[in-house]
């Protein structure tokens, strides 16, 4: 073990988005040493993509605001399988902090009398987001990155975790490459901080960068902990679907909080063809409604395209499947048809939604202030993740926490915009701080040399073997996997491809053990795709096997053989564990009863 | 539906192109010549991908949301520093090879990818932010959406350092040690004109940011990928509050009772 760099910390925090830098500032604030591994450079997670805003009910807009209804919209959003404890702590913290952000340098825009300004999102009852323009996720990893610089944090950066190690049932550290050179660390720790987002890379089509391979998820799979809901994938109704290129680079929820509408190729704005029953008295009945709604008039209804996502895509996918979509495949975004309603209509554009403009200008050549944007679903946001206890955040394993996107429970079966940004801050401050508490009162753990040795093993394996020997590429069979998981587990899925896609995952498996590595240590890519393509397929696998098991259609679920809701399956979350003989084991759990006050508040509010 | 659109659309608008892409360490190294097929709307980090995934696995790439927000992408482009993955091949003469290579003014580490730890290093040198004291009783401030709008220019920099890369005084002259460069001097504007800051930093821009080393070239505001106007908007104003802090005391006062007016 000599060999390696060691480093010593109290928490070890593996992540710098949102959640992950959140957690640190937390941890570092209870005077612990605190270290951060990120995969890439600091302030260029994906948080920073994150446009339309954060949720807080702040009622800066709509004083009939409280955190009791963002409760509700909450649980009503993620069709109750949500765990509520979470979802309570989540709607009654985001406010504090929202204000803390502002108080560290960040600057939101604001109302006329100097307020926060809040925005539209879908599933959200009242003016909800607080934003900047359309680049809030930027504003908010830069505040938490600067403030972070200066409160003594140990930054790692282009360092990636491949494997967690224990002490015993307790976590010990983590086990470590360095991208530039190839070298390994450990890091031995009282607590771990799982941070790491979510599992877009394993889809075609995506919103989400090459980070997003399931690091997290596949670590604590691996070192024995609990994956939950992880059938539950969103698919952002709006991605780019023009050029090529672009593929599922994602249109912000902005565009049409700002009064944007969808159209099939007959110009029909088909969202109103079909309103859910348990959102039906909250929708508008005409299109002069919904735009009043956008504009701030409380005593409108919200348009159908402000619906939650999960049935925005699907209807999306029903108007292309029926013929009746854009060229290539999507259907029409119009934010342009503003112009004949608002003073300055294509400067008023450009200032609400200036990232939108610049990426359509830069990327398709299109003018959004002139054109229609042709826009389709894309793989988006994991609500499955690691099982945590609402309250301090830690995983079924004694020292290992999680927060952010890795860690499931607080969307059930869909997120509503906005709320991840809220999560990671509500749950990454509360993980850094029982971090912290936990490494305290536990004391130093002890990072067994087996482990390190075993890790350090597993890591150099892909370069023992001849590519003449099987002619395994890493990119190759992660592009296999990227087309398996698009066709066989999409947004509508059924059983029989749902059964093949287990046994593609199964030789995909099968071929990744075989990958060669050509090159050395040193940012090598292919090395570090063939090392991904653990993670990858594991939260392929979990994704898949759970989407065949769950027999009803729920939120971001929808099975072709079963098109309803089912009120047994309303109940249960379905759980994920690696068997002793390292096959994965799904069971159904029981959604945490709901506290008898919270389940008035839902009563009440619907 | 993915695949079959593309698909479809890759008969009728390919063309090959070749690329020139550096290859090496800090030891040294060389062009290396690739061809890549060019599909319509292509950026030159697909190009590379694709590079990557059929010839060179191991060349040495750092990128991240492929769309132009994490500044992570960074490199030359037929001598110009730009992000790759919103450089389009269609803005590119068709007719010469496409010459891409990493920025010049910061170490190597293998192909286009460099260390750029300075920047973090350099950016902990600025005197953070630090609020006044609340406006309300609730713990909560008031701003006007004009004095927000004034700094947010500032506070869309992706951190790419293409600014820094192009800038004489660092690329020519390497006065790293001395001169924060465009980057962190627009950082230090917008601590500067934040409507809750309290800090004063002028002395620090003059004495540890080494202000007085930019003679106006614009090369960064050029090469910004955010459209930052970055001396006009950020620099030049820096400098003028410097100077009339240095050397006249009457303005000294009226500035000090300025900054009172609009921070209280
Ligand atoms: C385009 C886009 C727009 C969005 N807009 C919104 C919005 O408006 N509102 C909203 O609420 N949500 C939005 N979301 C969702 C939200 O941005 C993400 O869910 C959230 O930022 C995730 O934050 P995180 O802290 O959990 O992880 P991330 O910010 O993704 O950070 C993950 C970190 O973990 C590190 N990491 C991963 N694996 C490893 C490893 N093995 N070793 C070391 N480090 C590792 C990465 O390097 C990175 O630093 C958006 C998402 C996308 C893609
Ligand atoms: S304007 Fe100043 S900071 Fe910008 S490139 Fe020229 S010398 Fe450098
Ligand atoms: S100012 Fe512009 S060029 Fe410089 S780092 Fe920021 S975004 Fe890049
Ligand atoms: S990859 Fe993020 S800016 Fe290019």
């Amino acid at each position: 073990m000599a060999v390696h760099q060691v480093h010593e910390y109290d928490v070890l925090v593996i992540g710098a988005g949102g959640a992950g830098l959140r957690a640190a500032v937390e941890a570092a604030a209870a005077d612990v040493r605190v270290g951060v591994v990120c995969k890439s450079l600091l302030g260029k997670a994906h948080t920073v993509m994150a446009e339309g805003g954060v949720a807080a009910a702040l009622s800066n807009m709509d004083e009939r605001d409280n955190w009791q209804v963002h409760f509700a919209d909450t649980m009503r959003g993620g069709q109750y399988l949500n765990n509520s404890r979470m979802a309570e702590l989540h709607a009654q913290e985001a406010p504090a902090r929202v204000r803390e952000l502002e108080a560290w340098g960040a600057l939101f825009d604001r109302t006329p009398d100097g307020r926060i300004l809040q925005r539209n999102f879908g599933g959200h009852a009242y003016p909800r987001l607080a934003h900047v323009g359309d680049r809030t996720g930027l504003e908010m990893i830069r505040t938490l990155q600067d403030h972070g610089i200066h409160a003594g944090l140990d930054v790692h950066m282009e360092v990636t975790v491949t494997r967690l190690l224990k002490d015993g049932q307790r976590v010990a550290g983590a086990f470590a490459y360095d991208r530039e050179r190839g070298r390994f660390l450990v890091f031995q720790a009282g607590a771990v901080v799982l941070a790491t987002g979510g599992i877009g890379r394993s889809y075609r089509v995506t919103s989400n960068s090459w980070e997003y391979a399931g690091d997290g998820h596949s670590l604590a799979y691996q070192a024995g902990a609990e994956l939950m809901d992880m059938e539950f994938l969103q698919f952002h109704p709006t991605g780019m679907v023009w050029p090529p290129s672009v593929r599922g680079i994602l249109v912000t929820e902005g565009v049409r909080g700002e009064g944007g509408v969808l159209r099939n190729s007959e110009g029909r704005r088909f969202m109103f063809d079909d309103i859910p029953e348990a959102y039906r008295p909250q929708t508008a009945d005409s299109e002069e409604e919904g735009w009043r709604y956008t504009q701030g008039d409380k005593n409108a209804r919200r348009p159908p395209e402000l619906l939650t996502r999960d049935h925005v895509a699907r209807m999306i996918l029903r108007e292309v499947r029926e013929g009746r979509g854009s060229p290539h495949g999507g259907v029409f975004l119009d934010i342009a048809w503003i112009k004949g309603r608002v003073r300055d209509g294509a400067g008023h554009i450009r200032r609400k939604l200036p990232g939108m403009y610049h990426q359509f200008k830069e990327l398709a050549e299109l003018d959004i202030t002139e054109e229609s944007m042709e826009i389709g679903p894309t793989t988006h946001y994991a609500m499955g993740g690691v099982r945590v206890d609402a309250d301090t955040q830690m995983s079924s394993i004694p020292g290992l926490f999680a927060a952010g996107e890795c860690a499931a429970g607080l969307h059930g079966a869909n997120r509503l915009g906005g709320n991840s940004l809220s999560d990671l801050l509500v749950f990454g401050q509360r993980a850094g701080k029982c971090a912290a508490e936990f490494a305290c009162a536990q004391g130093e753990s002890y990072v067994p040399d087996d482990q390190v040795r075993q890790a350090e093993a597993d890591a150099l394996t892909p370069f023992k073997r001849k590519a003449s020997d099987s002619g395994e590429n890493a990119f190759q069979i992660q592009s296999d996997l990227q087309d398996l998981m698009q066709d066989k587990v999409g947004i509508i899925r059924s059983p029989d491809l749902l059964a093949e896609a287990i046994e593609e995952i199964v030789t995909l498996k099968r071929r990744a053990a075989a990958v060669a590595v050509t090159g050395n240590r040193e940012y090598n890519p292919g090395w570090h795709t063939a090392l991904d393509l653990e993670n990858l397929l594991t939260v392929s696998e979990a994704v898949t096997r759970a989407a065949l098991e769950r027999r009803e259609s729920r939120g971001a679920h929808t099975r072709d053989d079963y098109p309803g809701k089912d009120s047994d399956w309303g109940t249960v979350n379905l759980v994920i564990t690696k068997g002793e003989d390292g096959a994965m084991r799904l069971r159904r759990e029981r959604v945490p009863p709901l506290r008898g006050d919270l389940k008035a508040i839902i009563e009440e509010i619907g | 539906m993915a695949a079959t659109t593309i698909a479809a659309n890759a008969s009728q608008g390919s063309r090959r192109t070749s690329f020139e892409v550096w290859r090496g360490d800090a030891g040294g190294g060389a062009f290396r010549t690739y061809e890549a097929e060019i599909l319509e709307g292509m950026v030159v980090l697909d190009a590379l991908h694709q590079i990557q995934k059929e010839q060179a696995p191991d060349l040495a790439v750092r990128w991240n949301c492929k769309a132009g927000k994490c500044g992570s992408c960074s490199a030359e482009v037929n001598g110009r520093p730009r992000l790759t993955c919103m450089t389009r091949m269609s803005d590119l003469p068709d007719d010469q090879p496409v010459r891409v290579e990493p920025m010049r003014t910061f170490p190597l580490i293998r192909d286009l990818v460099t260390d750029v730890s300075w920047n973090f290093e350099v950016k902990k040198k600025v005197r953070p932010f630090r609020a006044r004291p609340p406006d309300a009783d609730d713990g909560t401030w008031r701003m006007d959406q004009r004095d927000v709008d004034r700094v947010m220019e500032f506070r869309k920099c992706i951190e790419c350092f293409l600014c820094q890369d192009v800038c004489h005084v660092l690329r020519e002259h390497h006065y790293h040690d001395s001169f924060v460069g465009p980057r962190f001097l627009i950082y230090a504007a917008a601590l500067e004109m934040h409507p809750l800051d309290t800090e004063d930093r002028r002395e620090d821009l003059r004495r540890d940011y080494g202000i007085g080393y930019c003679n106006i070239t614009k090369c960064c505001t050029d090469v910004c990928p955010e459209h930052i106007t970055i001396t006009d908007n950020g620099i030049i104003p820096l400098k003028e509050r410097v100077v009339d802090h240095a050397y006249d005391p009457l303005g000294k006062l009226v500035q000090i009772v300025l900054r009172r007016g609009k921070k209280e």
